[in-house]
């Protein structure tokens, strides 16, 4: 066990490794003007521009500035703009000019907002999804399980974000029946923070159990026909038993792995659900740096997804080897 | 059933009337007197006990009785008769072995013995009566207690049956506890116990193992100490030895045969194999088409086989002494259960039939009757000189 993670550990980093020289490469390799984009269009002087090169080292070699973008990580590092120096702690995702900030700063602020999201949706569609999806299993063919698997295509069917805008402005605004989405940190006033984040979790939560529910019942479905689940009868085990016990622990496994990757990508940011229930986390923050062209801090989002995804594959992985002990960690 | 055998008139969903079953009950030909009475009209115990004992060809009071079982499910091409008319008693102590081919029924109806079908699509008529407790019609919360408990079943592979997530000790004790108020120190005790039973080598070490790290036999053992480890007085071991190798197939039987002397238990085998037969059985049923075409002991069947369906069984089995000859098939395939031939089910595959007078066979189905005018050995067949043919001209084939 120890030696498969740490086996992993070694693929991991070299996964993220390459994310970050492949993002570093997209951004100061490809034919892009990161010095042009932080002097700007209309104020921009020769002198200014050759003065931001300068000071960012553009002017250097492309592999010192990427060692010193690596060691930045590591051991954080200065900013000099203008004859003033901005200290980047580590880890130091680079320095956002645009906001006077340092990248790892705005990840921070901005992540806790993001996790608080993506931690309601998931228990959402653990709990619903899989509930949902296992009834229709254990029904399968009946009127109960057809109703279910329609309504959950009807709901899959239209488009996520139309479906979140209309209840943010019709449940919301126009007959406000749910909550507004607002931003309180938990630890300021727990209350608010739940009353804040409802809606949000409830609208990612709901739409994305329908997916939940069909991979649940699908692989439920299977279960159920397998051998094990009539000895599991045959013991005099009863149904519940038998489907929550015997059948939903080998039911679960492929929705593990979906959930895993799905949970990683949402950590880098719900882009759709933040933007429309007006939530300050990671994926408005993408959503900000892309229309400010804000380089640093794309690269520093970048970097924290490929690194949260690499994180819950391992999870996965670990998962999967509790979940079932056939699968040898070696 | 598109074609109306005589036997299932009149429909099987009204045979619940027990006044309509006089004539279509399997054994009422070999038990006229006794076989007409239905257990739900509580008969008195002398009449029960008088038909009991006769179903059974051994003579002795049955613990598990099969009467009348029917089993059907509705398919996409229509409603298929698994089961018809099939009756049978196994005593404590003894096994009964159910031989027949794929699709013959067998399977169908020991799952509807031990109440594993899809309650939602199957319909089950008849009387199944485990200790004098009528079966068929229990409530599925009524059975649970039963299932596991009373009676227990013993799968054909035991790498599919086991659960592949939770080890084999912990299986067992689930098995134990389900039945057993017990804590789950004393159940693993238990569990302890029976893996030593069974002929597990390092009990201790095993109970913590799953599935996998365990080999074919040494799973079927374990499979055989999860079913018997609630003491159940019937066993349905279906093929347990098909998915084994060969060597091991007879560990699997010794084993089942020492426990049985132990435990004392009724069992049923499920089986196509007659080798299994020969070693395990005191009584044998052979199934056709959903239907027993013969019914014995065993020394009966095997040595006095009464139709042309257990000949061609008899005959299709590799001998040693004949290595140079070909084996001798079964031509042709067993039917569909959707539409079965008119008359006798095996007519389309008997090499038989044209010794029988006129379209006998092809219009009416044989009667279950007696072998010998009176004993409890009883086949399926219209041909009247059954015993002359199988010493003239199928005993020879057999070497």
């Amino acid at each position: 066990m120890l030696y498969f993670v740490a086996r992993r550990l070694v693929s991991a980093l070299s996964v993220v490794l390459a994310t970050l020289i492949a993002t570093f490469a997209l951004f100061f390799v490809a034919p892009t003007d990161p010095a042009g984009a932080i002097c700007g269009e209309r104020n921009c002087t020769q002198q200014r521009y050759q003065e931001i090169r300068t000071n960012l080292h553009l002017d250097q070699p492309k592999v010192q500035q990427f060692a010193e973008y690596t060691a930045g990580i590591f051991t954080g590092r200065d900013f000099t703009t203008a004859g003033v120096t901005q200290h980047c702690a580590a880890p130091c995702l680079g320095f956002s000019f645009k906001n006077d900030r340092p990248v790892t700063d705005m990840i921070k602020t901005r992540f806790p907002v993001t996790l608080s999201l993506v931690v309601g949706y998931a228990v959402l569609v653990l709990t619903i999804g899989v509930f949902v999806g296992s009834m229709a299993a254990k029904r399968r063919g009946t009127l109960g399980d057809r109703a279910l698997m329609t309504s959950t295509l009807v709901i899959s069917s239209v488009p996520y974000y139309i479906v979140a805008l209309m209840v943010a402005l019709y449940l919301t605004v126009l007959y406000p029946i749910l909550p507004r989405g607002e931003w309180t940190p938990p630890s300021e006033n727990p209350g608010k923070w739940i009353a804040g984040m409802l809606t949000p979790w409830l609208v990612l939560g709901i739409y994305n159990c329908t997916a939940y529910a069909r991979y649940s019942r699908g692989s439920m479905v299977e279960t159920l026909s397998e051998d094990f689940i009539r000895t599991a009868r045959a013991k005099g085990l009863s149904d519940r038993v038998v489907t929550y016990k015997h059948a939903l622990r080998s039911g679960l496994i492929p929705v593990v792995t979906i959930f895993g990757l799905d949970v990683a990508s949402s950590l880098g940011g719900a882009i759709f659900t933040e933007r429309i229930f007006d939530l300050p986390g990671l994926g408005q923050l993408v959503l900000d740096s892309l229309n400010n062209y804000d380089l640093p801090v794309i690269m520093g989002t970048v970097l924290v997804a490929s690194v949260l995804i690499v994180v819950m594959n391992l999870l996965v992985d670990i998962g999967y080897s509790l979940i079932d002990p056939r699968v040898r960690l070696s | 059933m598109s074609t109306p055998a005589p036997e299932d008139r009149p429909a099987p969903q009204d045979r619940l009337a027990p006044e309509d079953r006089k004539d279509t009950m399997a054994e009422s030909a070999a038990t006229p007197a006794a076989a007409t009475t239905d257990a739900k009209r509580g008969p008195s115990i002398a009449t029960r006990e008088r038909r009991e004992s006769s179903i059974n060809p051994s003579g002795e009071t049955p613990y598990l009785v099969v009467e009348d079982l029917a089993v059907k499910f509705p398919t996409a091409d229509g409603l298929v008769s698994a089961v018809n008319g099939l009756s049978y008693s196994v005593p404590l102590g003894r096994t009964l072995a159910i031989v027949g081919e794929s699709g013959s029924g067998k399977s169908v109806s020991s799952m509807a013995v031990m109440g594993l079908h899809d309650r939602k699509r199957t319909r089950i008529t008849g009387s199944i009566r485990l200790g004098g407790d009528e079966l068929v019609g229990l409530p599925e919360n009524d059975l649970m207690k039963i299932r596991g408990d009373a009676m227990a079943m013993v799968f054909q592979d035991p790498q599919s049956s086991l659960h592949p997530l939770y080890t084999i000790g912990n299986q067992i004790v689930e098995a134990y506890r389900v039945h057993h108020k017990v804590s789950k120190d004393a159940a693993k005790k238990r569990a302890l116990e029976m893996l030593d039973l069974v002929g597990i080598p390092n009990p201790q070490r095993r109970f913590g193992q799953y599935p996998h790290e365990f080999s074919g036999g040494m799973r079927q053992r374990a499979m055989i100490a999860m079913s018997l480890v609630n003491d159940p007085k019937l066993v349905i071991a279906d093929e347990p030895t098909t998915a084994l190798d060969v060597t091991v197939q007879a560990q699997i039987l010794d084993l089942l045969n020492n426990l049985q002397k132990e435990f004392g238990s009724a069992i049923v085998m499920i089986t196509h194999d007659l080798g299994v037969v020969a070693e395990m059985a005191d009584d044998v049923l052979v199934m056709y088409a959903g239907r027993c075409v013969e019914y014995g002991t065993a020394e009966d069947v095997l040595a006095n086989p009464r139709m042309p369906y257990t000949w061609g069984l008899l005959e299709s089995i590799p001998t040693v002494s004949a290595a140079n000859e070909r084996l001798r098939p079964i031509k042709g395939l067993p039917p569909s259960l959707l539409d079965l031939p008119a008359g006798c089910s095996f007519r389309p595959r008997c090499p038989y039939v044209d010794r029988v007078k006129g379209e006998l066979c092809s219009i009416e189905l044989p009667e279950l009757m007696p072998v010998d005018g009176a004993g409890a050995h009883t086949s399926r067949c219209h041909l009247h000189d059954k015993a002359s043919i199988y010493a003239a001209e199928v005993a020879p084939r057999l070497g």
